[in-house]
């Protein structure tokens, strides 16, 4: 099994690429899709797409299947979802934190200039 | 690599903030994602030296990081890893970078949190590393021959 912090950097490896990122926004409107819909709107080849498919299917965010000569594409979410908990729980835990500390620090300072008077 | 940067703008002096975010009074006030109570906090600020902070959330759970002070320039910047106890959170090392910048209405905070990249990259960026500083040397030592010889 992989690891999960290596699962979230495959996650965003995948994700950092803009075309990736334009190929997942169409799965994630449409459900599926396959191969050749998905090269359409990009002046790319069939092999390139492929190539940016298996940079995902090893993040583990697309599923492929095959029926007779077409392949279609799935969104798969979970680590996607993931990488996502990752950036809110820190989100949460920090910005609360951090509009508390500047509040602390606000009055400390004042204190501070009640002082200096 | 993913990472979380916040930003925000204290009306309060540089050297204010930075105690805040490194000493154990200042850090009971503030430290946690809700209201509830800092149960513990230690730190010993220096590179090398360690903090750790543990917590109560009001759902009544606890929870502890700990991590290493990476840089300390008071009071411009601080840089220390992080690591959940326990690690049902994330159970990854992480990097927390924190700059204090003097503006006029005092200070401005950037806060970055970044996830590492997984032990097996760090190591082979490390050998990469060794290994360029290996060339370097063998580089130096055989320009420093070559300036004996052209002497002799």
């Amino acid at each position: 099994m992989v690891k999960y912090p290596e699962r979230l950097d495959r996650t965003f490896a995948a994700l950092v690429d803009p075309t990736r990122r334009a190929m997942l926004a169409r799965l994630e409107r449409e459900g599926s899709a396959s191969v050749s819909e998905l090269a359409r709107p990009f002046a790319i080849k069939l092999p390139a797409v492929m190539k940016h498919l298996d940079v995902r299917d090893g993040a583990r965010l697309i599923t492929r299947s095959k029926v007779g000569r077409t392949v279609t594409v799935r969104l798969s979410p979970g680590p996607m979802r993931e990488a996502m908990d990752w950036l809110r729980r820190y989100e949460r835990f920090w910005s609360a934190s951090l509009d508390r500390l500047a509040a602390y620090a606000e009055s400390k300072e004042a204190e501070m200039r009640e002082k200096d008077r | 690599m993913t990472s979380l940067t916040l930003i925000r703008r204290i009306a309060a002096r540089r050297s204010i903030v930075f105690d805040a975010l490194t000493t154990p009074e200042g850090i009971a006030c503030w430290w946690g994602p809700d209201d509830g109570p800092v149960l513990l906090a230690e730190t010993d600020l220096r590179v090398g030296g360690r903090f750790r902070v543990r917590f109560r959330m009001l759902d009544g759970s606890e929870h502890e990081s700990s991590g290493e002070y990476l840089e300390v320039v008071r009071p411009e910047r601080l840089a220390m890893s992080w690591r959940w106890a326990g690690g049902e959170e994330d159970p990854g090392e992480s990097l927390v970078e924190i700059e204090l910048r003097a503006i006029a209405e005092g200070t401005e905070l950037t806060f970055t949190h970044s996830q590492l990249a997984n032990e097996e990259t760090r190591r082979s960026h490390e050998e990469g590393w060794n290994g360029a500083l290996d060339k370097l040397e063998r580089h130096f030592l055989t320009s420093a021959n070559g300036g004996r010889h052209d002497q002799a």
